[in-house]
């Protein structure tokens, strides 16, 4: 299934209100560099294209970069590790957003039930935890709510080590968003892993959103749907 | 919300529950043969319709003369027809059937979906068959439905379970005998009860979106073990959650992620997380076992909502009230600080060894009045959702131990046997009757309800038509299903 580049993920989503880091999408190192002064340090590299999946496995991700200097390396690195089979890559540079909890959030299209937007304990962990909860597509805020109140690790939403409890509403406008997204076909699914939690908002720092049909983003609209 | 429509018609939904008169099709001389029980079932438990009978040989079964040949019934006078004859006959069963009047089928024959491809070639056509005819079709290959409202006992298994306002509508024909037992055990009774066998046609779904529009029925319990459409069988079960509650057994979890796929998302949606998100969404009350599922039932037939969390524990003696203390913190209910105002009034009935807390201990020191009036003051107090009432029976149990003793009826026994056992009728008949003028559940639990059912304590229970719960955990159990629906209809604007 064609899955649409982290940036036009971000993209998608951003318009049904989930909230996402500013980024910048650039071509070569000196632009990665100049995109981070902008931003501010630091930063976050990765490399980013329409087939690439499976960034954190392949080393594509290049945490806190400090300086201009770091960003350039690690920029060029990243331009030199993608394959023929990425087709056309950038560089996409995004501040590092920081918080101890990481959460995960998708919409998926069930073979029983149709469209199904989760929620759940996310990061590296998360199929291990899988305290997740699922509901059926759309999903009315109170839903959403209540599925909010289906995880088992509910301390884990409170005020934890110096951070301020998880903004349950900005967490169900991020379900909500994915619910919209639900009612559009060409949308086969969605994850955001990790939804970091930064000053109690839930931020989409990584996003991949699976398309229907061959072209990215053409909405054509059969496969994936009941 | 409104329910995805069904395929049939409540004419036909009644045909099936409520028939003037019933056809046994295929009967048998021999009391060990399904042709046999199922006539034996539907004259032995007082079903007031006519009653009909086909067998090739003709003569007499248990009284109802039998004909060879559905034609040589008169027309109009049956609305359901009970099929136990063999696969390959049934299609001109159906259709002489259907010349007659006859509107529903339950068909119990084997050999369709379960046998094989041949077999589900022959359940497509008993299902255009039946579709043709206009005939609704339950089954085949099920065990029989029950309607109490009609004494209708048409089934091959048993028992015919007393009468009551719990539905149940089961993929398995032996889940359906389970519920029943129970439900004869309790007393706690039932309305309709369907064996769903392949459901070729009319569904568990089915069932519990008709229960829901049944006014025989007060609860809803289903058994499951795969849906053929998962967003038809959560549209239908949420549409009855609006209007009463509904218990759901989901038989046959598959553990694990099912759908490889490059999001984690994808690959944490089991079918089993998906079936329970669902399920919850709907408002429907899943339970792990059969016998939480009957006990979850027969709670909310006959207990009010509760309209908070706030439970109090009341209980004889430390220990049981210190375990369902447990039980309430591990589940969503809460386990309220006794009110000062409340703790005063106790004060006023019982020695200060008291606990003073909830649960409310009263360490023996209770006197002829003391249980009755501590249950009244606790569950009309405006801050409590919930009474869980703890020791009944231990008194007619002292009385046991005593009239089966040898010095039995001399030294004043039969005198202390016989107050120890009216003090456990009045306690039982007390707690039903504050639930009763409080509108509040209070749930009464204790061993005896099993391992000594003719205790009086139980026994009034089952007098008052409530449930005596078998341990305080499953009296738990049973109270916070209740809360969680409860708290699924207030946040959704609907009556609790």
């Amino acid at each position: 299934m064609p899955t649409l580049s982290e940036a036009d993920s971000k993209k998608l989503l951003a318009a049904q209100g989930i909230p996402v880091p500013p980024e910048e999408v650039v071509s070569d190192p000196d632009g990665a560099a100049a995109a981070a002064a902008r931003i501010g340090f630091p930063v976050v590299a990765k490399l980013c294209g329409d087939g690439i999946a499976h960034k954190t496995e392949r080393g594509l991700v290049r945490l806190s970069l400090a300086d201009e200097a770091a960003v350039r390396d690690a920029a060029a690195g990243l331009l030199a590790a993608a394959t023929p089979e990425d087709g056309p890559v950038g560089v996409l540079v995004a501040p590092m957003v920081s918080g101890i909890r990481e959460l995960i959030a998708g919409l998926v299209r069930d073979p029983q039930f149709g469209p199904c937007v989760m929620v759940g304990l996310g990061g590296v962990l998360a199929e291990a935890v899988a305290d997740v909860a699922f509901r059926v597509a759309p999903i009315t805020r109170i839903e959403a709510e209540e599925m909010i109140d289906d995880l088992v690790a509910q301390a884990v939403l409170g005020p934890l080590r110096g951070e301020p409890a998880v903004d349950r509403e900005r967490l169900i406008d991020v379900l909500a968003g994915l619910s919209a997204l639900a009612g559009d076909p060409s949308v086969v699914s969605v994850d955001l892993n990790p939804l970091i939690v930064s000053g109690g908002v839930p931020v989409a720092v990584d996003a991949l959103v699976e398309v229907a049909g061959a072209g990215a983003g053409a909405g054509t609209g059969s496969g994936g749907t009941r | 919300m409104s329910a995805p429509a069904l395929r049939y018609s409540d004419d036909q939904f009644r045909s099936l529950f409520e028939p003037r008169g019933v056809i046994v099709a295929g009967a048998s001389t021999h009391p060990a043969k399904f042709g046999f029980t199922a006539l034996h079932n539907i004259l032995a438990n007082g079903f007031p319709g006519r009653v009909f009978a086909t067998n090739l040989e003709g003569g007499d079964i248990l009284g109802v003369p039998t004909v060879a040949e559905i034609e040589q019934l008169p027309d109009g006078e049956a609305d359901l027809v009970f099929v136990c004859t063999p696969a390959g006959a049934n299609e001109s069963v159906l259709r002489a059937c259907a010349a007659k009047g006859v509107r529903a089928a339950f068909v119990t024959s084997a050999g369709y979906g379960e046998a094989g491809e041949e077999g589900r070639a022959a359940e497509a056509r008993l299902v255009g068959l039946c579709e043709e005819l206009d005939i609704l079709l339950a089954g085949p290959n099920g065990q029989g439905l029950v309607s109490t409202p009609a004494s209708l006992c048409a089934q091959i298994v048993a028992p015919y379970p007393p009468a009551g306002r719990i539905a149940i509508a089961s993929q398995s024909g032996n889940f359906v005998s389970s519920l029943m037992n129970y439900a004869v055990q309790s007393e706690v009774g039932i309305s309709r009860a369907v064996s769903a066998g392949n459901a070729a046609s009319l569904t568990v779904g089915d069932l519990l979106s008709w229960y829901g529009r049944d006014e025989e029925t007060e609860v809803a319990l289903g058994y499951v073990e795969g849906v053929a459409d998962g967003r038809r069988f959560y549209d239908q079960v949420r549409a009855v959650s609006e209007d009463k509650p509904v218990v759901l057994v989901k038989g046959g979890m598959t553990p694990g992620g099912q759908q490889a796929a490059a999001s984690h998302t994808g690959s944490l949606a089991s079918e089993g997380r998906v079936f329970e998100g669902a399920m919850r969404q709907a408002g429907v009350c899943r339970a792990a076992t059969i016998e939480e599922a009957f006990e979850a039932a027969a709670t909310f037939a006959t207990q009010p909502l509760p309209k908070g969390p706030r439970t109090i524990v009341i209980t004889t003696a430390g220990g049981w009230g210190v375990v369902t203390a447990d039980a309430i913190w591990r589940s969503s209910l809460e386990l309220m600080s006794l009110p000062d105002d409340l703790r005063a009034s106790i004060d006023q009935k019982l020695p200060p060894r008291w606990s003073r807390s909830n649960p409310i201990d009263m360490a023996g020191g209770e006197t002829r009045d003391t249980i009755p009036e501590v249950l009244e003051m606790v569950a009309s107090h405006p801050e409590v959702d919930a009474v869980v009432y703890l020791g009944l029976g231990i008194q007619s149990n002292t009385a046991r131990s005593l009239m089966t003793g040898r010095f039995y009826p001399e030294y004043g026994l039969e005198r202390i046997a016989d107050f120890h056992r009216r003090q456990d009728r009045r306690f039982a008949t007390a707690a039903a009757e504050v639930s009763q003028s409080t509108g509040k559940p209070v749930l009464t639990a204790t061993e005896l309800a099993l391992v000594d059912p003719d205790n009086p304590g139980p026994a009034t229970v089952r007098e008052t038509e409530r449930l005596c719960y078998p341990s305080a955990n499953r009296a738990v159990t049973a109270l916070e299903h209740m809360w969680r629906y409860s708290q699924w209809r207030s946040r959704r604007g609907l009556s609790v």
